[in-house]
């Protein structure tokens, strides 16, 4: 199955009781545009008058939660290295 | 403010836990006159909520068929939305029929009493979809022709039919876009979509006509209380112009002949007969 | 060798105390293999459950009785996408990925809530899945609310508030019927009758046989027991049936005065592992269901890339 998928784009919202955009969450999108009409639908289904902004996963530059802590590592990471759940075969036994 | 509390401000309800809706839900019939105003015949209000009702409800419920149907999960959500936003004016328009021509009948009455020959929408809303590309194809020729209707009816003498129009104004734009950058990303996406983009609109081309054509009825209400339809017709010409000239698609020849309200095709039927199998089991039952 | 250990014996204790304070771990922070991964399992089983849970339901849309019913349904299945799409979400924070996750769904790699494998037999069924599943479901998600992963707490927060309604708008449905003709009346006892159960195995196996429920407490990502929940639910839900005039089918309920709680019977639970493993009435059809549709869906998703690449392209040109 050749399926493209759509990236990953996070969502931040305003509420009008709000001061800043907070992150609620993420949603899968083929582009900017249509990130912003999906946050739309899923979001502000209960709420009118929110501010919405939509970014690419990818585009975010994240730092490590907690600076004072010596053991993790350099921050300035983009937010998803992690080693993923899948780059381990199924059939490799006792993982 | 801690992030919690930022985030929780953004899920506040009004704590009034019986509307499915939560906030942001306003009556846009509060504080509205219902009485029929002077020099409008009640019957014909009656008739012409009924069409345009009839269009939403059946529009809707064509929606509905794709739950858990849909190409995407971020696409269940904004058809559901739609569905239900042309569930609320039905609802709306529906009520308004009952009232209006003196009968009382409630939105309930209408929806599940009345048999396929006594509908009134036009075919354009009752037709299935082959795909997804079908289903854009008709949203966007349904959705550009309704708005383009609603947006007229905000200054209709009937101050009911204008309140809901001005309400659904502003849930037809979303439609329209929604539906034109569907055509526009299938138009122009891979060769396949393209190919199946243009099905869509071969399939709704010809049940355009009917969206134009005057009846008597319209005749009689216009201009105060509705537009005629073929008044509407230029900006629908326009709207499909710009959009399909972006899509570098062309509008298909389709001559037909345009078919008037109540006249339908075989699909009414079956539709109706699901939309009311539980109602009709259990006669005068409340729900 | 030896300061590699260390540093991962100190993340290891860092992180215990992060979760024995009730504070929250963030998609950032390093966590153990095993809650990562036990993790990305229940959030994306979570998850699934969403979105199968839209079928029992949605095939009801069409048919509603009243407009009005069929506008609170819409909205409470679409909310069910909504809930599906928080999940995934949050699953993704840990290096998931929907697609994949999806794909898993449809192998049966992955499972859901045996509780939609069970088919939604007439109206009725609309209002006590509302009652009885929902009501499960609550009393699961309440304390996940403070469950360790941060993602997942907040989702639930979002996601209970939501639920809410959707008990009340079923049980709602049933009050009215119970209150209608003697046919309404007995559509809603046939299906209390045949919901009771599944609803009591949601909560998943009795303690004695649930072997993975020690570490998920330690880890903060169960709070409390299947027992304790439900038993909860049992005591919250009995008095609701008297309300409704409905019987519930266990003889062996009663109120137990020293326990100040019920004492109820077993459910069947050979039943319930038949049902996981996909001998339920309704499995098949319910994965089909989402296959055909991510199948079918598969030239529109595509066609929204190529439009997005073309765009981009011509962007930058």
């Amino acid at each position: 199955m050749s399926d493209p998928g759509w990236p990953l784009y996070e969502v931040f919202l305003r509420s009008k009781r709000g001061l800043n955009h907070v992150h609620v969450g993420s949603l899968h999108a083929a582009d900017a545009q249509m990130a912003l009409r999906h946050a739309r639908d899923l979001y502000t289904r209960r709420n009118e008058g929110v501010s919405i902004w939509v970014v690419a996963s990818a585009d975010i530059t994240a730092s490590s939660p907690d600076e004072k802590d010596p053991f993790f590592a350099p921050s300035g990471d983009k937010v998803y290295r992690h080693p993923t759940f899948y780059d381990i075969p199924d059939s490799v036994p006792h993982i | 403010m801690g992030f919690d509390t930022a985030y929780e401000a953004i899920t506040e309800e009004s704590g009034d836990q019986r509307w499915a809706f939560g906030t942001g839900f306003a009556d846009p019939l509060a504080g509205v006159d219902t009485s029929v105003p002077d020099g409008v015949a009640g019957a014909d209000l009656a008739a012409y909520c009924l069409a345009i009702g009839d269009d939403a409800l059946i529009m809707s419920q064509r929606l509905q068929e794709w739950l858990a149907r849909a190409p995407e999960l971020e696409e269940e959500t904004a058809l559901a939305n739609i569905a239900l936003d042309l569930l609320g004016q039905a609802r709306l328009l529906l009520t308004r029929a009952g009232h209006a021509d003196g009968s009382g009948r409630t939105e309930d009455d209408l929806a599940y009493g009345r048999g396929p020959d006594e509908f009134r929408n036009v075919r354009l809303a009752e037709v299935g979809d082959a795909d997804f590309g079908g289903l854009m194809a008709r949203l966007l020729v349904f959705s550009t022709w309704r708005l383009a209707l609603l947006d007229r009816l905000r200054a209709s003498a009937d101050p009911v039919l204008a309140a809901i129009a001005a309400k659904g104004v502003q849930e037809l734009t979303y439609h329209r876009d929604y539906a034109a950058q569907w055509l526009l990303r299938l138009a122009l996406g891979t060769s396949y979509s393209r190919e199946r983009m243009a099905a869509g609109l071969a399939a709704v081309a010809p049940l355009t006509a009917d969206l134009f054509a005057d009846s008597d009825l319209e005749l009689r209400l216009s201009p105060e209380v509705a537009p005629r339809p073929a008044e509407l017709r230029a900006e629908f010409d326009e709207v499909l112009a710009t959009v399909l000239g972006r899509a570098s698609l062309a509008w298909p020849d389709a001559p037909a002949r345009p078919a008037p309200r109540g006249e339908h095709t075989r699909e009414l039927g079956p539709l109706l007969d699901e939309l009311q199998s539980v109602a009709r089991a259990h006669p005068g039952a409340t729900w | 060798m030896t300061e590699a250990l260390d540093v991962t014996e100190a993340l290891e204790q860092h992180f215990d105390e992060v979760v024995a304070r009730d504070r929250r771990i963030e998609p950032r922070d390093w966590m153990p293999e095993g809650y990562r991964k036990t993790m990305i399992r229940q959030i994306a089983q979570h998850a699934h459950s969403e979105i199968i849970g839209m079928q029992p339901e949605g095939g009801w849309v069409t048919r509603a009785p009243s407009l009005r019913r069929k506008a609170i349904l819409l909205a409470k299945v679409q909310d069910e996408a909504g809930h599906g799409m928080y999940l995934y979400s949050a699953a993704e924070t840990l290096g998931a990925d929907r697609a994949d996750l999806t794909r898993r769904l449809i192998t049966g790699a992955q499972k859901y809530s045996s509780i939609f494998n069970y088919p939604a037999l007439s109206f009725a069924d609309v209002g006590v899945i509302g009652w009885l599943v929902d009501g499960a479901a609550i009393c699961n998600q309440v304390p996940l609310c403070r469950s360790s992963y941060g993602p997942y707490a907040r989702a639930m927060i979002r996601i209970c508030k939501e639920e809410s309604f959707h008990q009340r708008q079923g049980y709602e449905l049933l009050l009215t019927m119970m209150r209608g003709t003697p046919a309404q009346q007995e559509l809603v006892q046939d299906a209390t009758t045949r919901w009771w159960w599944p609803s009591l195995m949601m909560f998943g196996p009795p303690d004695t046989e649930s072997p993975n429920t020690a570490q998920s407490m330690r880890w903060r990502i169960k709070r409390h027991t299947n027992d304790e929940l439900r038993q909860r639910f049992v005591d919250m839900t009995v008095p609701q049936a008297q309300a409704l005039g409905v019987t519930l089918p266990d003889p062996e309920l009663r109120w137990n005065a020293e326990r100040e709680s019920y004492d109820f019977g077993q459910p069947d639970w050979s039943e319930l592992k038949r049902v996981i493993s996909g001998d339920g009435p309704c499995n098949a059809e319910r994965i089909e269901r989402r296959r055909a549709a991510h199948e079918d869906g598969a030239w529109v998703r595509e066609a929204a890339v190529a439009y997005a690449a073309r765009e981009s392209k011509e962007a930058s040109a």
